[in-house]
């Protein structure tokens, strides 16, 4: 199918990210993290998500430019299979 | 204290579910075949149909019930991981796959008309949608109890003077029009990036929750101070039944868990072999097992663990859900809300142990005790309390968000396989043979709705059991442990004869409800649901004993007649049997791959990690 997951994966993670890391900087020093045993975790683990949002939209974005080097003439909207890197058959 | 869901909980909750939805959308101009529709077009890279394969079966059962039983059994839970699933997808990716990818069949029951004979895959594929029916209802069930609990609409309720007494309602409504969107949108793609998405978010909620836990109880150490080694050793006591918490003894365990349960489970249930079998290759059908047993061994830590903290964590006067804030509508707000959110006002008197609170009688309002008078524990709210007890406002949002993204991969999971099964097992083979595929596609999306209908009816259906777990082993052990046999046979005994198996399933089957009508596990309440609704003729020491051996019976019974009736009927020619059995179909070319892309190295890869995992926690 011609989407490939890393796509939405990468996109989700990020904006769950960006939303975390904002609200854990508007945060600081609250007592809502006497919880979380005095961390700051919405400000930590939101920038974990983040990184790996944009890790995975990373990948999803170099295996689009492999595809579109091998095979240049692609119709964004043919059935072809564009999530597979070419060395996957 | 008090806590209650803000903005960004609820807008952490949004986005997740705007992509849910989004992914159908964007997916629905691909699907144009009913291949497309209920085989995703068989593109999907191993990889990816491997973590969908994890995440179908990480539905209510995985999550609330594997924390649950951490909770009440300790680390010795991670047999249902190690022993009971691990040794299953080693085998199905490297010896049974090539025969479910390479036959062409495109559901489990069609390979066993393939294989055997018409009525062989009616009786499989009307058992099976049945179940996946139950299950789905039960996960729709689940989480709508658990955002009663948690109280998570109360606000938004309240807010618009609507009774708390329809939340229950209106959650089973959303997660059916939610899963139902996808699913109908993109067919079984969409349920597979759907899971993709599902297995991250678990593991990004998850692993914070265990992270502050630990921290919080001493680490691994502070949990074996405080519980003890009854709890934090996998096989300890294992010799008899009655040393260890399981309540089982090791032969039992594996032979009755390790191979027929588990076997029975991941080598012949459709809903994870679905996910292989849109696999992109055979050889990428054959890793897909493989690749999604090594993040599944590890998965102990995410949701057992946390059962294991919340009886470390010292037992708190206000248990983490009387916390939440309750709306106090007064006189209606308590109508209607079964069991233990009731214990917020009325009984909080610490009769839990650590995180998890005292069963309250959903009549009376009482604690629950057994006949010791000791309280009965409500385990399957350790994994939400911690969540609450842990989780800040921000990342309480995503943790929830991960939570209901487990209950809604277990549905879709269900869904998918339902309306596969139904359109191309019953009613093209038996209702309407010659439709075209846009007919089929059609059908596809209607039985989406249909099967989420009646998934609905099965949701209110299911309030009688306790524990989750229980009760979809006793459904396990009617139609799975039987299975088994049949597709060991049927794979690796040319022999094996349509008249054979079909007699054998059945025979295994009324075997298994045999059993359990002539035993009593000495843990259930009484005669009934549980068993000895004919005769009490033995006692097993605990619900778990007795399924293990309900599914031994089974299997047993069901092999012993398959063998015996295949050798007095006559056998099918060779040559129609080539691609469906072992002995006559060739090997699969591995020629051309480095040892290390060999699915066989993979698998042992797996087993060797594995091996050393039984090691550090026996």
């Amino acid at each position: 199918m011609g989407l490939d997951i890393r796509l939405p994966l990468g996109l989700l993670f990020l904006a769950t990210g960006v939303l975390m890391t904002a609200y854990g900087l508007f945060t600081r020093g609250s007592a809502i993290y006497e919880k979380s045993l005095s961390m700051n975790i919405n400000l930590i683990w939101g920038m974990v998500l983040l990184l790996f949002g944009l890790a995975m939209l990373l990948l999803s974005w170099t295996a689009r430019r492999r595809l579109s080097r091998t095979a240049p003439d692609v119709p964004s909207n043919s059935e072809a299979p564009l999530h597979r890197s070419p060395r996957s058959h | 204290m008090t806590t209650t869901l803000t903005t960004i909980d609820w807008l952490i909750m949004l986005v997740y579910f705007a992509f849910v939805l989004g992914i159908g959308f964007v997916l629905k101009r691909y699907v144009r075949t009913s291949n497309d529709f209920f085989l995703a077009g068989r593109s999907i890279p191993a990889w990816v149909c491997g973590l969908a394969f994890i995440s179908a079966n990480l539905g209510a059962q995985e999550v609330i019930g594997m924390g649950a039983s951490g909770a009440k059994y300790g680390i010795a839970t991670s047999q249902f991981y190690w022993i009971g699933a691990i040794p299953a997808m080693v085998f199905v990716g490297l010896f049974m796959m090539p025969f479910y990818y390479g036959s062409k069949a495109r559901s489990v029951p069609e390979y066993l008309k393939l294989r055997y004979d018409e009525k062989t895959r009616a009786w499989n594929a009307g058992s099976f949608a049945i179940m996946t029916v139950f299950s789905s209802g039960i996960s729709m069930y689940a989480m709508a109890r658990l955002i009663q609990v948690l109280h998570i609409f109360d606000g938004l309720f309240h807010h618009l003077g609507l009774p708390l007494a329809w939340i229950f309602h209106f959650s089973i409504l959303l997660s059916a029009i939610i899963v139902l969107g996808y699913i109908f949108l993109g067919g079984l793609t969409s349920a597979i990036y759907n899971e993709v998405l599902q297995f991250f978010l678990i593991v990004a909620g998850f692993i914070p929750l265990v992270w502050i836990g630990l921290k919080n109880v001493g680490g691994w150490h502070g949990i074996q101070r405080t519980l003890g080694p009854a709890y934090t050793h996998s096989w300890r006591g294992m010799a008899h039944a009655s040393t260890n918490p399981l309540g089982t003894e090791w032969y039992s365990m594996i032979f009755g868990l390790g191979f027929v349960l588990s076997f029975g489970y991941w080598c012949t249930d459709f809903l994870v072999v679905q996910r292989a079998m849109a696999a992109e290759s055979e050889l990428a059908a054959r890793r897909v097992p493989l690749i999604a047993a090594i993040p599944k061994m590890f998965f102990p830590f995410l949701v057992i663990l946390p059962g294991l903290i919340a009886i470390s964590v010292p037992t708190i006067a206000q248990h983490a859900m009387a916390q939440v804030q309750t709306t106090p509508v007064p006189g209606q707000a308590r109508r209607n809300v079964p069991s233990s959110q009731m214990a917020s006002d009325a009984t909080a008197a610490p009769v839990g142990r650590g995180l998890i609170p005292a069963k309250i009688d959903p009549v009376n309002g009482r604690v629950m005790t057994d006949s010791a008078g000791q309280p009965l524990l409500d385990y399957d709210l350790a994994i939400p309390n911690m969540l609450l007890h842990f989780f800040p406002t921000g990342i309480l949002g995503l943790g929830l968000t991960a939570l209901l993204a487990s209950f809604m991969s277990g549905m879709a999971g269900n869904v998918t396989a339902f309306n596969t099964v139904w359109t191309y097992d019953i009613y093209q083979s038996y209702i309407h043979k010659t439709g075209t595929d846009q007919h089929y596609l059609w059908m596809g999306r209607m039985a989406t709705i249909g099967g989420i209908v009646l998934s609905i009816g099965a949701a209110y259906l299911v309030t009688s059991f306790n524990n989750i777990l229980d009760a979809l082993q006793l459904v396990f052990s009617f139609v799975n442990a039987p299975l088994l046999a049949t597709f060991l046979l049927g794979m690796f005994w040319k022999r094996t004869t349509g008249h054979g198996a079909f007699w054998g399933l059945l025979s295994g089957t009324f075997a298994a409800v045999l059993h359990i009508g002539l035993t009593l596990p000495a843990d259930a309440p009484g005669v009934g649901i549980h068993g000895g609704w004919i005769a009490v003729l033995h006692v097993y020491p605990s619900t778990m004993a007795q399924n293990f051996w309900t599914a031994i019976w089974a299997f047993s019974v069901s092999f012993v007649l398959t063998v015996g009736i295949s050798l007095l009927t006559r056998p099918r020619k060779e040559e129609d049997l080539v691609g469906l059995v072992y002995s006559l179909t060739p090997k699969p070319d591995e020629g051309h791959l480095a040892w290390y892309q060999k699915p066989m190295a993979l698998g042992l890869l797996v087993l060797a990690m594995l091996v050393v995992l039984n090691l550090v926690f026996a």
